[in-house]
């Protein structure tokens, strides 16, 4: 690997978006999201005696929020490298969903 | 194994709107996977091995996940449920040894030899006849075990959310022919990854909520001592509520040969829906980690599966009842939707609910997968109409992928009216394998085995098993069924060994060059994966016999832990 300044250029923000670890961060943020909100807001004491008091969306919503951007932090920090075979096939370079994680 | 979940009202799920929209937003995803993973095939490669270009977490998360069906949820969760903590056998002898030695011994053959499918390893090693004898009882059982999976999706659908049988089955079907036509195996892959985390969304929350509930892990041993099943279900060994063998000897004995040996090894080292896995892996020790990943999940994943069976056992007044043998509208298998009903709160139940969903698409998506690539290479290509363009094959694999869903359509129907029947089925389907990794293990050793030895081998073994299952069914050999396919399984094993062994004295055998990389003395020591490694696979995160080590090493703590 050489350090000059054209080869290690990163790959286009849509090969990161569409990398599966975006995909699952992006489903874990959401899913965070609605369940934090909900546990924060919506919570009646029927839904808190279900799971014996313990506040079950509000603690699943924020883990699962972490864990989204865990993925999306991993994503970005090693982004999926471009196909070995050549440099680019086609206009799809790096591929989204091509997922050479690391 | 998962039977009939009854469609009573006391078992439908009180979903609301948000968890409808969380449920629809993980459907939006999936589909998504599948016209994205769509841009990037060009070939049948692609298509049916996703061009052999993923990284290892990736291909071992979905070993584990194509494996983490919802018959394998609902079903360990009912043997929680009735069993206790014996139900973790199926997690770590059961399985972890298999996965390890897949990745570390043989996984290098199969990667080696560039073979696309078990059956077209088979070609390489014994003959076209053993190739053609494997893909078509394979492709046979695929199909039918995806009918299997999608009755049973179409029957929780049914149960929890009131949508009707005959509706349900063809849209869920539709939703796995959607992703898997347009994106091939990588589309499935990635879900498998996708629902890996969605069905860890479902149990970790169930898990906790449930032991809260029954005032943590102390309370469920207190109450499970005090109950029907005693203390006898709070330790591993020796297993004897799992194996109905009194002996504790003999008990330990089926589940390490048995259940440890013969079923576990015979389904993680030949089963293509796991293989193909690791062979869609870009490099051959990203195939050897992929088992070796998946183990570690594995060996953990029967904590928030195991447990809230048991949970669920002492907390739901119903399955209480059951256990204390009384009468009752429910059965085991309604255990994992009793228990969410119980704990969870709107909201987190629309996660649940999508894992569960998720968890059969996940099975039925693997065997049509599987299904496809057999089909194409092995029946299409290499017997029936060989020598076309790859376009051609690429078009073939698309088509069949459409008819597989269509016949499994079909057998999910035929499961509907004959239910005892796919039961049946479905084991027979699992005591295939048990014959195919005799002759496979045979073969790898014993390089004097012929072509004639793998097809006769093969079948002998089958017939073997379908009689010992036979005689076990008409009460002939006394023994519990689950017993009895540790026998079956076991016979099948003998027979094939034996009469490839006999048939191989007779018959011409392959010289050491047509062998070259099949077999262990025809191999050199880099061909085994004993070289050293590249160097991009330096580390020892990457390296198949520390991590196989480390996670035998993680088992045996848990085996401690629970002894």
């Amino acid at each position: 690997m050489s350090d000059r300044t054209e080869a290690p250029a990163r790959p286009p923000l849509s090969a990161i978006l569409f990398d599966l670890r975006s995909v699952i961060g992006l489903l874990f943020v959401v899913y965070g999201l609605v369940l934090t909100i909900l546990g924060l807001i919506g919570e009646s004491p029927e839904d808190l005696a279900k799971a014996g008091g313990l506040a079950l969306n509000l603690w699943t919503g924020l883990v699962m929020l972490v864990v989204g951007i865990l993925f999306y932090v991993w994503a970005f920090t090693k982004p999926p490298l471009p196909p070995e075979r050549g440099v680019t096939d086609d206009d799809e370079e790096g591929g989204p969903l091509q997922g050479h994680g690391h | 194994m998962i039977t009939v979940v009854q469609a009573q009202s006391d078992l439908r799920l009180d979903a609301n709107a948000l968890d409808y929209a969380l449920v629809a937003f993980y459907f939006v995803l999936v589909l998504g996977i599948g016209l994205v993973a769509r841009r990037s095939i060009s070939s049948s490669l692609d298509f049916l091995l996703s061009g052999r270009s993923l990284p290892a977490w990736v291909t071992g998360l979905a070993f584990i996940s194509a494996n983490l069906g919802a018959i394998e949820l609902i079903g360990m969760t009912a043997n929680g449920a009735q069993y206790g903590i014996p139900t973790a056998h199926y997690y770590w002898v059961g399985a972890v040894p298999a996965m390890v030695f897949l990745g570390i011994v043989m996984m290098p053959f199969y990667y080696g030899s560039k073979a696309r499918s078990v059956p077209e390893f088979l070609a390489m090693r014994f003959n076209r006849t053993t190739q053609r004898v494997q893909a078509v009882v394979f492709a046979l059982a695929s199909l039918l075990i995806a009918g299997v999976n999608l009755y049973a999706l179409g029957l929780v659908l049914e149960a929890l959310l009131g949508w009707p049988l005959g509706l349900a089955i063809p849209i869920a079907a539709l939703v796995v022919l959607s992703y898997t036509f347009l994106g091939g195996l990588s589309a499935a892959i990635y879900n498998e990854v996708l629902q890996f985390f969605v069905i860890l969304a479902l149990l970790i929350p169930v898990t906790i909520a449930g032991l809260v509930r029954v005032g943590g892990y102390s309370g469920l041993v207190e109450k499970i001592t005090a109950g029907p099943g005693g203390a006898e279900q709070l330790s591993s060994w020796p297993g004897t509520p799992i194996t109905e063998i009194s002996n504790s000897f003999l008990s330990v004995f089926g589940i390490v040969f048995g259940l440890g040996f013969v079923l576990s090894f015979g389904y993680w080292t030949t089963n293509f829906a796991e293989v193909q896995r690791a062979l869609s892996a870009k490099n051959m020790n990203a195939g050897r980690m992929t088992p070796i990943i998946g183990a570690f999940p594995k060996t953990l994943v029967p904590l928030v599966i195991v447990i809230p069976g048991m949970v669920a056992a002492v907390l739901i007044p119903q399955l209480v009842t059951l256990k204390e043998g009384g009468v009752t509208d429910v059965t085991y298998n309604n255990t994992l939707s009793l228990l969410m009903k119980e704990v969870l709160p709107n909201g987190v139940l629309g996660v649940a609910i999508a894992g569960l969903l998720a968890a059969f698409m996940a099975g039925m998506a693997a065997n049509i997968s599987s299904f496809n690539t057999v089909f194409t290479y092995d029946i299409w290509q290499d017997w029936l109409h060989p020598g076309r363009a790859d376009v051609y094959y690429l078009k073939v694999g698309r088509a069949v992928t459409v008819g597989a869903c269509v016949v499994a359509i079909f057998t999910a129907y035929l499961a509907g009216s004959f239910s005892n029947l796919m039961d049946y089925i479905q084991a027979l389907a699992s005591f295939f394998n048990a014959p195919l990794f005799a002759i496979f293990i045979f073969g790898l050793f014993y390089k004097r085995m012929t072509g004639t030895a793998g097809w006769t081998g093969l079948l002998a073994g089958v017939v073997a098993a379908v009689l010992v299952d036979f005689l076990v069914r008409a009460d002939v050999i006394n023994v519990s069924s689950q017993a009895g396919s540790f026998m079956g399984a076991s016979a099948a094993f003998f027979v094939g060994v034996i009469v490839a062994f006999v048939v191989s004295q007779f018959t011409p055998a392959k010289t050491d060059e047509e062998l070259s990389g099949l077999t262990w003395a025809t191999s050199t020591p880099e061909q085994r994966g004993e070289g050293g490694v590249a160097a991009e696979d330096a580390g020892w995160y990457k390296n198949p016999v520390i991590m196989g080590t480390s996670v035998l090493v993680l088992t045996l703590v848990l085996y401690i832990i629970w002894w």
